[in-house]
This record gives structure tokens, sequence and C-alpha cells, in this order.
């Protein structure tokens, strides 16, 4: 029902947009990661793989990378157990009140993520609410310091941050299951505990991978949260991408490392992808 | 269903309480005289705030980030609603790449975003200022946009077009009479997302801030240097604002959902 020239004319303004400021810039990453840096500090536009050649050889890439990995597995982990038993509480314990719980969930999840990380930080720090209020109950006679600028901290931080983000697709794929099936494992002869891993976990399970997906993307490329709360120890890949963008200069490496994590990351979403459909109720 | 059962009842009272307590603790101590930190919080005084409101380079940007977050608002706008259109109604080679490219803004870590830009700036030379942090955020949040404005399209009755192009009206006629109206409260609240979540963006604009700060990033810079009760009184006013602002939003959705509803019986 639409003309061509309709057609063109929604079509085109967003495809060019589209490509010069997401599709260039990527296929710029990816030729920045082949160049190199020389010792006044220029770029040499010159193709060679000596930045991947670092990346597998220099132990502190991949070790942070897998540090990094392993703070991301965590806050998912932490999320999922935060973050589901509250969708399924809201989902099928709520009752009138549903409307609101859902909107309190999702308010921290568009506040100000500085506001959170500061928060934390003004919570976590050895004059901190958290080491004062210790000391003042006299459960503790000095600070605790393993609480601020540590990946503890980095854990707990990006946990509060996406906790909410993992509750969202799950809770959406619990309202989405169609109550006659619950009504008829209950009917049936099953145990509240069948009914749900039986009936309702797997149908929630498109949920969860989405909402696991959400979490370990998106504080695997956390770089804020350590740089205010992880002190050394807490350093993450992109903490090294931002000093080798800033002070460290040498723009290609930073663009060899954030290639591959833009090639793991899209990998994962691919992958996660693949089994929500599988496991998508038809 | 059947009374909650206790423990479930405690984890979601206990996860409420996770995610409201720092930010309840937070609004606290913007009114504690002793500090950011300390506890019980004591000479409770509003001299953070007067402190606040005297700040010229605080207000400076806000400014900022109030410009930059219209600005991106409006070039989200601006290829989102076409963009949505377009993956509602048309056919083209490459779609399903240009969708993925679309929505990854939304996926990504905020530093991909942000890095590619600035070497896309770099080689054009391009300075950074805020029209560079404006083009990031417009760029990043078109996803935004277009995921909302696509929900609004598939609840959108087509028939009311059909009918008006049918009556001689013109596309474009029928775009601005038909199409848009319709399509109002899901493009108001994408605005109210877009210019939220602009107005807290942090991560992008990390890498493409010239001179002028944005509110966020003049917070961050303070927050290295040493932190007061101020900061916690500008993240309260923050936090209100995000708060009515997300009231809104939600409100818009819920009744673009029920009249959706309403129109796609017939």
């Amino acid at each position: 029902m639409f003309s061509r020239a309709y057609r063109t004319l929604i079509t085109m303004p967003p495809l060019l947009w589209v490509a010069l400021f997401l599709l260039v810039p990527y296929l710029l990453m990816f030729c920045y990661s082949f160049w190199s840096v020389s010792d006044s500090g220029s770029i040499i536009h010159s193709w060679n793989l000596a930045n991947y050649h670092d990346l597998l050889t220099k132990p502190v890439y991949w070790q942070t990378l897998l540090r990094s990995m392993w703070i991301a597995a965590r806050v998912t982990s932490f999320s999922l157990l935060l973050g589901y038993p509250l969708a399924y509480f809201l989902s099928f314990y709520a009752g009138r009140k549903k409307d609101l719980y859902y909107q309190l969930v999702i308010i921290p999840l568009w506040v100000s993520y500085l506001v959170r990380a500061y928060a934390w930080k003004t919570i976590l720090g050895s004059d901190g609410v958290l080491n004062t209020l210790l000391q003042y109950v006299h459960l503790t006679h000095h600070p605790l310091d393993f609480l601020l600028y540590s990946p503890f901290a980095v854990v707990l931080t990006l946990t509060h941050i996406y906790t909410p983000f993992t509750f969202l697709p799950i809770y959406a794929s619990l309202e989405h299951i169609p109550s006659n099936l619950v009504e008829a494992s209950q009917d049936l002869g099953a145990t509240p505990a069948q009914t749900f891993w039986r009936v309702i976990f797997p149908l929630s399970i498109p949920g969860v991978l989405a909402g696991a997906t959400f979490a370990f993307v998106l504080s695997l490329g956390d770089f804020l949260a350590p740089l205010l709360l992880g002190g050394p120890s807490g350093i993450m890949i992109s903490n090294i991408v931002v000093s080798l963008f800033g002070a460290a200069y040498n723009w290609p490496l930073g663009a060899a490392i954030s290639l591959c994590m833009l090639a793991l990351v899209l990998s994962l979403l691919v992958f996660s992808e693949r089994l929500e459909k599988k496991w998508s109720f038809q | 269903m059947t009374r909650s059962p206790r423990l479930l009842t405690l984890h979601a009272l206990l996860a409420f309480a996770f995610l409201y307590l720092p930010i309840v603790i937070l609004i606290l101590y913007s009114f504690n005289g002793q500090g950011v930190g300390g506890f019980p919080p004591h000479d409770l005084t509003l001299n953070w705030y007067r402190i606040l409101f005297n700040d010229a380079p605080i207000w400076d940007s806000v400014l900022n980030s109030l410009i930059v977050a219209a600005a991106a608002m409006f070039i989200a706008l601006a290829f989102g609603i076409p963009a949505a259109l377009a993956l509602d109604r048309t056919q083209f080679p490459g779609k399903a790449l240009f969708r993925r490219l679309v929505l990854l803004p939304l996926i990504l870590p905020g530093i991909i975003t942000g890095l590619s830009l600035l070497m896309l700036f770099r080689i054009t030379d391009v300075k950074l200022s805020l029209l560079t942090i404006v083009l990031g955020h417009g760029t990043a949040l078109i996803s935004v946009a277009t995921t909302e404005v696509f929900a609004g399209l598939q609840k959108l009755n087509r028939a009311q077009e059909e009918a008006s192009l049918d009556l001689g009206a013109t596309y474009w006629q029928t775009f601005w009479r038909i199409t848009l109206p319709n399509l109002k409260l899901s493009i108001i609240g994408a605005a109210l997302l877009i210019f939220t979540l602009s107005m807290d963006e942090i991560a992008v604009s990390f890498f493409l801030i010239g001179r002028d700060n944005t509110l966020p990033l003049e917070i961050w810079g303070r927050l290295r240097r040493g932190i007061t009760p101020e900061i916690n009184a500008v993240s309260t006013i923050i936090f209100l604002f995000s708060l009515i602002a997300i009231v809104l939003w939600y409100r818009l959705r819920t009744r673009a959902e029920s009249t959706g509803d309403s129109c796609g019986v017939s």
C-alpha cells in the first residue's frame, strides 16, 4: 500500500545515518587494530598483526580479560539469583500491587548509573556509612578495608545496577506463560515444586538467557565502576583500553582489545539468541 | 494463585531493600552536616543544597546536559521514527543487518560506541565538543526511539491509513494526520526516555568530551578529587527528576498499550 517514494523516504535517512555513525566507526576500529603507533606518537597506517601478537603473548591482557569475565560472571549469577525470584514473586503473587512493584523495580533501572555507583562508594568507604555503622554497634573496632577498592565492591555495585536489567526479560517471559498451562499442571496433581520445575521454569528460560546476556555483556565492558570502586585489584579490561586511548597513547592496541571485546560480545549475543529460539515456547 | 510462600516474600523484600538502600542513604546524607559517611548521621542541614545552588560550574554543566539531551532527542527521533517505519513496512536487502546495527548500542557496552565514534572524529578532524557528544548520544539512542515506536506501530490499526489514502490524501498528509497522531503516546514516551538517558549518560560522553562538561562528567571529575555531601545533594535532585520522568513514561506506556488494544479489535 505504500509508494516507492514513501518507502525510500523512510528508509534512506536512517540507513545513511546508521552507516555513517555506527558501521563506519566499527570498520574504522577494525582498521585501527591493524595499524601501529610510532615513537613520536603518530599513527602508522601500515597493516600488521603486532597488536594481536601482543594480546596473545603478553599475559597482562588476557589475564585482565579473564578477570573481567570472572567479575561479569559473578555479577550475572547474583543478578539472576536476585532477579528471578523477584520476577516470580511479582508475576504470581503480587496481586493488585503488581503494577506498583513493577514500577519500583524499573525506577532504579533508569536512575543514573553514576548516582548509584557513587552511593555505593559512600557506603563502602573506610569512613563510609557501613564501616562507621559496624563500629557504632561495636561489631568491629577498625574499618574493614576490603569493602572499597576491591573486586568485591565492583561486583556488588554492578549487581545493584544490572539486577533490574535481568529482572525485565525474566518477568516478561513469566508473564507470557499461559495460565491454563500452570492450572493444568496443578489440576493433574503436580506439587508446586513440580509445576515450577517442569512447567514454569523451562518456559522462562528465554527470559533468563536474555537477562543473563544483558548483565554479562554490560558488566564485562564496564570501566567506570572499576575506576571508582575497584582499586588496583579491581581493574577490568576496559580500564586498560581507556588508558591506551589516554595516557598510554596506543590507540591501535586499544582498538585491537576493543575489537576482541566486540567479537566476544557479538558471539555471545548470537549464541544466546540461538539458545533462546531453541527454548522459546511456540 | 495461592498465598505467597514466606521465603519468596522475604526474598522480594530483601531485593527491594538492596535496590533502594543505597538511594535512601544517598538522599539521607545529602542533609548530613558531617560529610558523606559516618554513622549515625548528625547535624542535619540544608547547607549542601545552599552550596550546590551557588555552584556555578555545576549549573553550567546542567545547562550543557539539557542542550545535549534536547539535541540528542531530536536526532534520535528524527532517525528512529523513520527507522521503525522502515522496519515495519518495507523490505530491502540488508534489512536484518540494519535492524541489528540500529539496536546494537542498546546492548553494547558504552565504551565501544564511544571509542569507535572517537576514531571517526579523529580521522575526519572533527574537534571534540558538545556537538560530538550530541552525535554520540543521538546515534546510540536511535535504538530506544526505534524500539518504542516500533512497538507502537505493531498495535497501530492500518485500516485508518488505508482509508485516508483511499479518500485521496497524499502519503505526506496521511503521515502527519493519521500515522503520527496514532503514534503520539509512543513518541512522547520515547522522547522522555531518550532525554532522561542522555541526561544520565556517561560512558559514551567520557570519550567524546571537549572543553565543556555535561553534568555526569562534571560530577565524575569531582568524585576523583574528593567528595562532599554536595554530590549527594545534586544526586538527590537528579534522582527526583529521573523518578518523575520514569513514572510519567510508565503511565504513557500503559496508556499507549490500552488504547492500542482497543484499536486492534476490528
